[in-house]
């Protein structure tokens, strides 16, 4: 059988979700046997250079960016997964949604009590920046995704046992232990 | 302190279990509650602020801000929305000088929205300081408004002069209309008041009774049908120092107005059937449960209530059986669907909010104030009354084989004699549309929103069966030409709801969003599925109907429904149910809305969610094809 091929990403998340998919310790070493890794920043590889079987995305989608990341990968992948609070959510960062995109701007950069030091009052609008959306979307509303791991961060074992699932086309492990979030 | 309030307080005892009899009477004395109010409730009932708060909250008809002198709850049901609801709306807002949601600057007139107020046969209609005004029009309600300006007590202002029957009763004096059209055992004008309770009731023992009921397998009304003999016996089982009888008159399905007439028209009836229960089950504490929007029936209740106990039916050694004590109270609600839920209405009758019970123990085990409760419909307490006069064996003459004796179904949307039918149980869907009038058919919503929308269609053919086996309402499933499907609880069971919808309606855009509404609307917000589920559901609807959905949607309403199952109570669990059953009986609909070439569709557009930020950071908006 040969390795399924595999990428990740981090958009608009803290990359928790991926330090906790290290927590599969040694299994890691299990891991290369089964899973070869293509664009992901695990091997820091930037772009895809292949058919990808499974895609991990971690975080929601708060720029144009993270929009245009999400759309190669479900172009790139034949299974996407939406790993974390903030991909299925939106996350912490989605707690902005209840707020005008105007008011956290100014609050950021010119009215906060945190800035000292912006006297001309400038804005990030440089043509290189990813434009801000007015909302944080969780990834299935911007493209189908085919499956969600629950957890901020999910459990090392669920995403372990999601990935052999995945890989060896079994059903999936799902004692209560790696949902539960008590 | 204010002593109005203390005056009113001290009415009830202090007693907090009466707090929305007190609430009531805060509002007729003012209008509304405020914040003063709420803390001196506090102190003389002993109840925190914030318990007051949450009740107030609760309830339609209770405020923390003034609601204007003349308060016009306008029915947004179905019915009403068919029967040009629209434009009296408008009429309304123009005459009052304010929009619905709001008091007018002088404060004379606010308008607000309200739930089906059981009313469906005359629609639209709406609530006026508490009596109701039925069969409105754009013409109709500018009249009234005029004559509300001009000072006339609203009272004066029915148009039509009062309605048949007891509606022109000195102390109901409403322009409500009976609309009986068909009646048998119930509806039936050869009825002596308070003859069983004077006759037959004294020649058997308690638990005689309790057999009679139980060899006519009497089966609960409201729509659940519990076989009512077993709830008496298991109630008269448990011990406890009061035991406790509920008429729950607090019909709030939307389309069902039985109770209405049976209140006016046989309250007599009734009555004795809650003394029939408790002579029964040994009970000493008759509450019956009536729904705010009946508010104009109460002095005309409790009116016969004083005879009753005049004529010595009531009170000490009741109906002249030594230690029978008993005696009734009405509780008015205050507008709330759930309170319909037993567990709910047994919590607002001890002065909270409407919010459900966990089950068990069962209100037969602990209840009211924690007493043994029986809960009877008003329809199962007058069918009682009938089986005590003539027997379970001539009961058993009527209806079918699980479904004996009869049922009064609540008709209205497009027919031409909506009203009060009083039927056999077993009768089928082809006569009630001929009994009614109805043309050119559609579907019927049987059994109100948490019911089913049933339709020509065979349903058994169907895709996606195996999550229709899981997602099983009784009754769905059985597979006929909904002509033939007979009213039964094993067929179609129904609290008795039916509302027709001929070929012009649009059964997604007007129905099942309406419906949606309703549900959004009352959760009483205690389980997060029911609270969240009917918005989330409601919007992927729009997102079909508008032509942004895919097959994939159809699917996870469907699912999504079956989450909602896990709600507490059961009306949380139907919540979906106007979408799944419009899936289930009505697919093609749903088929014709979604896009056959895609699989997905989110309606997101990237270059209109930038534009905001872009605007306020001053950049243009660039885009990269790549």
């Amino acid at each position: 059988m040969s390795k399924k091929i595999i990428a990740t990403t981090s958009l608009a998340g803290c990359f928790g979700c991926h330090m906790s998919f290290l927590d599969i310790d040694e299994r890691i070493l299990k891991l290369v046997e089964l899973v070869e890794f293509d664009k992901s920043p695990i091997n820091d590889i930037k772009v895809f250079t292949r058919p990808v079987d499974i895609g991990i995305i971690e975080g929601g989608c708060c720029n144009s960016e993270n929009i245009e990341v999400l759309k190669s990968f479900r172009e790139n992948c034949k299974v996407l997964v939406s790993l974390g609070e903030c991909a299925i959510m939106g996350g912490l960062p989605a707690l902005r949604n209840g707020i005008p995109i105007e008011e956290c701007l100014r609050e950021a950069y010119l009215d906060g009590p945190t800035v000292s030091e912006n006297k001309e009052q400038v804005l990030p609008n440089d043509p290189e920046l990813p434009m801000l959306l007015d909302k944080v979307f969780p990834c299935h509303e911007i493209v189908k995704v085919d499956y969600f791991l629950p957890g901020c961060a999910p459990d090392a074992d669920l995403i372990w046992n999601a990935l052999v699932a995945l890989v060896t086309g079994n059903e999936m492990e799902l004692p209560y232990e790696v949902v539960k979030f008590d | 302190m204010n002593n109005k309030i203390s005056r009113i307080t001290k009415r009830y005892s202090e007693d907090p279990a009466r707090l929305l009899d007190v609430l009531h009477d805060i509002h007729s004395l003012k209008g509304y509650v405020d914040d003063d109010d709420v803390e001196q409730l506090a102190i003389e009932l002993v109840l925190s602020e914030a318990t007051i708060n949450e009740v107030i909250s609760f309830y339609h008809f209770f405020s923390k801000t003034p609601v204007g002198k003349f308060s016009i709850y306008l029915n947004n049901s179905i019915t009403a929305c068919f029967r040009g609801r629209e434009a009296v709306k408008r009429a309304l807002e123009e005459s009052c000088g304010t929009t619905f949601g709001s008091v007018s600057e002088d404060g004379l007139f606010g308008l607000f929205d309200t739930s089906c107020i059981g009313m469906n046969d005359q629609e639209p209609a709406a609530i006026i300081n508490g009596l109701v005004f039925t069969k409105l029009t754009a013409f109709r309600v500018k009249e009234l408004v005029k004559g509300l300006k001009e000072g006339k007590p609203v009272s004066e202002l029915i148009y039509e002069g009062t309605g048949g029957g007891n509606n022109a009763d000195k102390d109901i004096q409403s322009m409500v209309q009976n609309n009986i059209r068909k009646g048998m055992l119930l509806l039936n004008r050869d009825y002596h008041k308070f003859e069983v309770l004077r006759k037959e009731l004294k020649q058997h023992s308690p638990l005689e009774v309790i057999q009679i009921v139980e060899d006519s397998n009497l089966r609960g009304r409201g729509g659940a049908g519990f076989p009512t003999g077993i709830k008496w016996r298991f109630g008269r089982r448990v011990d406890g120092k009061h035991r406790v009888i509920i008429c729950n008159a607090d019909e709030g399905e939307p389309g069902t107005f039985k109770d209405r007439v049976m209140l006016t028209e046989f309250p007599e009836l009734v009555f004795e059937g809650m003394v029939i229960a408790a002579y029964a089950t040994a009970a000493d504490i008759g509450l019956l449960y009536l729904r705010y929007e009946y508010k104009y029936l109460l002095r005309f209740l409790n009116r016969i209530l004083g005879e009753m106990r005049t004529e010595g039916l009531l009170g000490k050694n009741a109906a002249g059986i030594k230690d029978f004590n008993f005696d009734i109270r009405i509780q008015l609600g205050a507008g709330a669907y759930i309170c319909g839920e037993e567990s709910a209405l047994i919590e607002s009758l001890e002065g909270k909010r409407g919010e459900p019970r966990d089950k068990p123990p069962f209100p037969v085990e602990k209840g009211y104030l924690n007493y043994p409760t029986i809960v009877n419909n008003v329809e199962t307490l007058a069918s009682a009354v009938k089986i005590i006069k003539h027997g379970a064996a001539w009961y058993k003459g009527f209806g079918v084989k699980d479904s004996l004796g009869t049922k009064l179904l609540s008709v209205s949307g497009d027919c031409r004699f909506p009203g009060i039918y009083e039927v056999e149980w077993g009768t089928s869907i082809r006569e009630v549309i001929e009994m009614c009038g109805a043309e050119d058919v559609q579907a019927i919503q049987v059994g109100g929103p948490s019911g089913v929308l049933i339709g020509l269609k065979d349903i058994d053919n169907l895709g996606a069966s195996n999550l229709m086996k899981w997602y099983k309402p009784s009754g769905m499933m059985v597979a006929q030409k909904f002509y033939d499907r007979k009213l039964s609880y094993s067929d179609l069971p129904t609290g008795g709801s039916i509302i027709i919808f001929d070929k012009r309606r649009d059964l997604l855009q007007d129905v099942v969003m309406n419906f949606m509404d309703f549900f959004i609307e009352e959760s009483c917000g205690s389980c997060s599925t029911c609270r969240n589920l009917p918005s989330v559901m409601k919007q992927k609807l729009q997102k079909i109907i508008g032509g942004h959905g895919v097959r994939q949607d159809i699917d996870d309403l469907l699912s999504w429904g079956k989450m909602i199952k896990v709600s507490r109570c059961g009306l949380g669990q139907t919540a979906a149910n106007p979408i799944v059953s419009s899936i289930l009986n009505f697919r093609d609909l749903y088929e014709g809305h979604v896009q056959a070439m895609t699989d997905f569709d989110n309606e997101f557009d990237l270059e209109k969610s930038v534009q905001a930020a872009n605007n306020f950071v001053g950049r243009k908006s660039v885009f990269h094809q790549n």
